[in-house]
């Protein structure tokens, strides 16, 4: 069976046609709409590579039917940056060495970008390692993802007071 | 996954009509049934989208007192409900400690409700199951049973139910609506999650073309606000489901328990109470030895179904671990590590 969905990928309207019910939205993004950002990892929903931001709320991607998504405004990694500026979140990653070896980042950028939105977890380190424990990293880099979602979270505060 | 047709229906009728039709299953947020479906365990021929059908994902305060919750409301927005938070805390406790913030964004109630349990063998379909296929013996007994049930199980399933959410909602006579093709019927925590018998493994009371509605927290339930906890042990701080837990409510009069309600997560196919425990609260003041007591009563009659023996005294332990916990009260703000041994928070103390 053939399905007509739309979707807004980073800001880009599409409207596509799934062959498949079963493709996921991660296999959607990375295969259909060449977004390879968004990693595949265990694609059980355990490890939280695949995160993406669906109407605003971060989600396992390898756990969403695409076709259940008709409709959806999607935010992936490559989204965040305007042009050459990166996301608070993407700099302070960069900043207090939050990866090694990168292949989880993109989803642990997403879900700090959505951790610091929530807005329940502030500056306390304790409450930002549960807000990301849906987040596996490898390599261990907890101790610089944990400092870079401090640090950001902090900028963010900052660019709100210095803008209001 | 085997190939699948995609329906989305309108309405509920149309969704309950879609689902009576053979090998068909509903898709809320899918966390558990794709995961299934990846694994080969469950193998729909036709999917049915209700994750969208109107009127299920408000929750709404009833003229009775009660709290009714539609079944597409998300866990995470449950979780942050000012009326769940004011109201029923340890139910935003227990949601908090489980999954992550990811699945609980997509998570809906209702899938929570009926999700299946995490026994490996009932999750490889090579293994030999009752819950998968009548009849087909229990590979789970004489294997690898750590995580296995301790309380109520049966030769044909020793499963365990892997929710942290319906734990604290059996305590509390949480019933469910059940549209179908006859109409809605409304159920109670225990009915809707069988135990396992000689004959039935125990899976979720539901039949093909029900859907799972709404959840309804009865009026009066909010008594426990003031004293109400979540305790979840698990093999890593985060994101892990329960080795044992337990949610403690209690409504206090001054320094004496006027009513108490303990159920226990973890240790059989449904969270488990004993009502004669949780009368033995009542008129009492809280007291580390009645609390034990009061352990020792809900965990009478618990045996190992195999390599489990030691969630038998994590059990008690943690039974009253929770008592004192909700004993001391319900925390102002939500714990950093929400139902966690390790908070910091509070003044837990080992037993």
């Amino acid at each position: 069976m053939t399905l007509s969905i739309t979707m807004t990928v980073n800001g880009d309207r599409l409207a596509l046609t799934l062959d498949d019910p079963r493709t996921t939205l991660l296999d959607l993004l990375r295969d259909r709409v060449g977004l390879t950002g968004t990693k595949k990892g265990c694609d059980r929903g355990q490890c939280g590579a695949c995160t993406v931001l669906v109407d605003g709320r971060r989600i396992n991607s390898c756990l969403a039917l695409a076709a259940a998504h008709d409709g959806s405004d999607i935010t992936t990694v490559e989204g965040l940056a305007q042009g050459d500026d990166l996301h608070p979140v993407q700099a302070a990653f960069i900043a207090q060495d939050g990866f090694q070896c990168g292949y989880c980042t993109p989803g642990q950028i997403m879900s700090a970008v959505a951790l610091i939105a929530e807005g329940e977890a502030g500056d306390d380190p304790e409450r930002i390692r549960e807000g990301m424990s849906g987040n596996i990293c490898r390599c261990a880099a907890y101790a610089g993802i944990t400092d870079a979602v401090r640090e950001a979270t902090r900028r963010m505060q900052q660019d709100e007071r210095r803008s209001a | 996954m085997t190939p699948f047709e995609f329906i989305r229906p309108a309405t509920l009728a149309e969704a309950v009509a879609a689902g009576a039709e053979p090998d068909s299953r509903y898709l809320a947020g899918g966390t558990n049934l794709l995961d299934l479906m990846k694994l080969g365990v469950a193998v729909p021929r036709r999917l049915i989208d209700i994750s969208r059908l109107p009127g299920l994902d408000r929750i709404e305060a009833q003229p009775d007192g009660g709290l009714r919750i539609g079944a597409m409301v998300r866990n995470s927005d449950l979780a942050r409900d000012p009326a769940v938070l004011r109201g029923h805390p340890a139910v935003a406790e227990a949601l908090l400690s489980g999954a992550s913030a990811q699945l609980r964004n997509a998570a809906t109630v209702g899938g929570n409700l009926l999700q299946q349990t995490r026994c490996p063998y009932f999750q490889d379909p090579a293994a030999a199951c009752n819950r998968r296929d009548p009849g087909a013996g229990c590979e789970a007994i004489g294997g690898v049973t750590r995580g296995h049930a301790v309380l109520g199980w049966t030769e044909t399933c020793i499963a365990t139910h892997a929710s942290d959410f319906c734990v604290p909602l059996a305590a509390l006579d949480a019933r469910v609506e059940i549209a179908g093709p006859g109409g809605t019927r409304e159920v109670g925590m225990a009915e809707l999650h069988p135990l396992p018998d000689e004959d039935s493994a125990g899976n979720p009371a539901i039949r093909p073309g029900e859907v799972l509605t709404a959840l309804v927290l009865p009026p009066g339930s909010d008594a426990f606000a003031g004293h109400s906890r979540y305790v979840k042990l698990r093999e890593r701080t985060s994101f892990a489901f329960a080795v044992v837990s337990a949610a403690a409510m209690l409504d206090m009069d001054g320094g004496t328990i006027r009513a108490g309600r303990l159920a226990l997560g973890g240790v059989a196919a449904r969270p488990w109470r004993v009502a004669e425990a949780e009368a033995l609260l009542a008129g009492q003041a809280p007291d580390a030895e009645l609390f034990d007591r009061v352990a020792g009563v809900l965990t009478e009659g618990a045996h190992p179904s195999g390599q489990n023996g030691f969630k038998i005294a994590l059990a008690r332990r943690i039974a009253v671990r929770a008592l004192v916990a909700a004993a001391a009260g319900t925390p102002a703000r939500m714990p950093a590590l929400p139902g966690s041994v390790f908070a910091s928070e509070g003044d837990l103390t080992h037993v």
